[in-house]
């Protein structure tokens, strides 16, 4: 079983963005770049797989800039086996032109699973899993934090809507996953020094994808409003008396 | 042409943020039709044809939509979508899965968790944990979005029946199947619609002590929620997350017990009218957003709390 894992460079989670004080956008210069926290707990999976015996092959992709052969560098010290940068030249990096690329890859590699973070931690669209499933025609399961093999297909617990949800999912298949699914192991030196001289296979974006424009764009951005100062207040007595002048805790209005 | 909304409801009564979601539809300016999916909800049709602002109900009525797919949502979307131009849905987790499924097939654009509408084809939705909120302008025909109920004004007023058409379900997608679904077995509200939440994040400390937040959440007639830190450890169920990657929230007063207030944690309750956060750490970043902040224990706030504030009916 080949696993393909799509892998993002996003802020990293620890780090306050800014928006341009022009508005067009975010500052992202200078900040500290991470792998997309999801994507690092896929990619523990799949290397989890594929030392269980259970996968053969586990291949990373990153859509971006050069600089994202530093995630895919984290991926490969992490113990995938082969890297795939796409390059998306003046386009977008994600959106249709993205998705569409993934389902070639996936069909030109053999790949048999897509192990997606359910979200990238800057955009928190998580639109990428489903819509590659979409293309491929292949089910889905999104927000997985348990995953086994079984007779030849998946077992699944996913966050439903009303609480943990098992599915039984044929293979091939697209997941989003949680990251809960598990721990991502911490790199070694020699495996950090191995993955810096791998090759990385870059290949374009608009080679494989076509001229897929964007379905949206983002015309401006904006600090959402900061609440009000609040109060601090002195012990129990004070916090009660705060608590009882609300009306949604039983004040007459 | 039309904008087209999923009702929520329980299968027999409408949910109160059907009309959230009506709110925001009528916004666009186009005619409204509401889907009811469900099965023996015909109830629940005749309710939503009673809005006012609705002019078509469509009722899809099988026992498939019990406890449906994405795979098999996204399929009665594509086959409903040539008749309209915008298609808006709650965020939750099932239709953060069938509607950009749906969209790939259709080459709509989809954006998750709208918290605003500026026409019918610009919107305003959150980015990096909410720390940004972007203006959007879709560049497709047709538009799926799921968006945040809290964040709109209800539709009001009732209207003579509009028609109701019953639907023929598409055939579902069997390949994934559900093997079992944890239901919340609680008479707690529902954690993104109750007035009161009580939440609790690491500082809890043991599953054990989550006694003492449920038995403010019950006297206040809450809903409990956690971080996602408490999750983690093993004090509190998943489903009750909230945050980025959890539930959002938007009671009238958000209890933080023993919750740092990561910027992962604030995105989930950026919408709530009162703060309350109790800390023994005065450095801690919820307080920053606290409307109300203590610098204490939260061993001995809690039951301080409960005997002393007036309990309220379970169903506040
Ligand atoms: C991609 C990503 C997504 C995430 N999504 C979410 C999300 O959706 N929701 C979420 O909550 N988190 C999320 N997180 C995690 C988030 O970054 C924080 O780690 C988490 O919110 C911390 O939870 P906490 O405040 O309970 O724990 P901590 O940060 O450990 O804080 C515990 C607090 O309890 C206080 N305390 C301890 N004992 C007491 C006591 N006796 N009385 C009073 N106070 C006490 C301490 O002073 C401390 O401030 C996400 C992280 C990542 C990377
Ligand atoms: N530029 C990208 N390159 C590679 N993978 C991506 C990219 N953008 C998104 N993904 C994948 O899609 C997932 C969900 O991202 P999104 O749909 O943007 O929230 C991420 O966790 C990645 O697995």
């Amino acid at each position: 079983m080949h696993v393909l894992v799509p892998v993002k460079r996003v802020v990293d989670y620890n780090v306050r963005v800014r928006v341009r004080s022009d508005g067009s956008g975010v500052d992202t210069t200078g900040l500290k770049m991470s792998l997309n926290p999801f994507d690092e707990v896929a990619v523990e999976q799949a290397v989890r797989l594929r030392q269980a015996g259970q996968a053969s092959r586990v291949t990373v992709v990153g859509c971006g800039a050069p600089l994202t052969q530093d995630v895919l560098r984290t991926a490969l010290a992490m113990g995938a086996d082969a890297a795939i940068l796409l390059e998306p030249g003046a386009g977008e990096c994600d959106g249709p032109a993205l998705v569409e690329a993934l389902s070639v890859l996936v069909q030109r590699e053999g790949v048999d699973l897509v192990l997606c973070g359910k979200q990238a931690i800057d955009d928190d669209l998580g639109d990428t899993a489903p819509m590659l499933a979409a293309l491929l025609d292949w089910p889905q399961a999104m927000s997985v934090n348990q995953l086994a093999l079984e007779d030849g297909g998946l077992r699944v617990h996913c966050d439903g809507d009303q609480g943990l949800e098992q599915w039984r999912l044929p293979l091939p298949a697209v997941l989003g996953v949680d990251l809960r699914l598990c721990d991502p192991r911490a790199i070694s030196l020699p495996n950090m020094m191995k993955a810096k001289k791998a090759t990385i296979t870059t290949l374009s974006l608009a080679e494989l994808a076509g001229d897929r424009a964007a379905r949206f764009r983002i015309t401006g951005c904006a600090t959402p409003p900061a609440r009000a100062a609040g109060v601090r207040v002195e012990g129990l007595t004070q916090l009660l008396e705060h608590l009882r002048a609300l009306p949604a805790l039983g004040a007459s209005a | 042409m039309t904008t087209l909304v999923i009702a929520e409801h329980d299968g027999s009564q409408l949910d109160p943020s059907t009309l959230n979601l009506l709110g925001a539809a009528l916004q666009i300016g186009d005619p409204v039709h509401l889907l009811v999916l469900g099965m023996g909800c015909a109830a629940v049709a005749q309710a939503a044809a009673c809005l006012a602002g609705v002019s078509q109900v469509l009722l899809a009525d099988d026992p498939q939509w019990g406890t449906p797919s994405a795979e098999t949502l996204a399929l009665q979307i594509v086959a409903l979508m040539p008749g309209c131009d915008t298609l808006l849905a709650a965020h939750r987790v099932l239709h953060r899965g069938a509607l950009p499924r749906a969209a790939a097939r259709l080459r709509a654009a989809y954006l998750s968790d709208v918290v605003a509408i500026e026409s019918g084809h610009r919107f305003v939705r959150p980015l990096y944990a909410g720390s940004v909120l972007a203006s959007v302008e879709t560049q497709a025909d047709k538009t799926l979005l799921t968006l945040r109920p809290a964040g709109f004004a209800t539709a009001a007023g009732t209207q003579a029946a509009c028609p109701v058409v019953t639907l023929v379900s598409v055939g579902a997608d069997v390949r994934s199947q559900l093997k079992s679904r944890e239901s919340m077995d609680s008479d707690r509200p529902d954690l993104s619609r109750a007035r009161v939440v009580v939440a609790a994040g690491r500082g809890v400390g043991a599953r054990e002590h989550m006694a003492l937040v449920e038995r403010l959440a019950d006297h206040l007639g809450g809903a409990v929620g956690a971080s996602r830190a408490a999750v983690d450890a093993g004090f509190a169920p998943n489903a009750i997350q909230v945050g980025q990657t959890g539930k959002t929230v938007a009671p009238d007063v958000y209890f933080a017990f023993g919750i740092s207030g990561a910027i992962q944690h604030l995105a989930g309750i950026k919408d709530a009218g009162v703060i309350v956060a109790v800390n023994k750490d005065p450095d801690a970043p919820i307080f920053s957003v606290a409307d109300v902040g203590l610098v204490g224990d939260l061993f001995e706030a809690l039951p301080a709390l409960t005997a002393g504030l007036t309990g309220q009916s379970k169903t506040a």
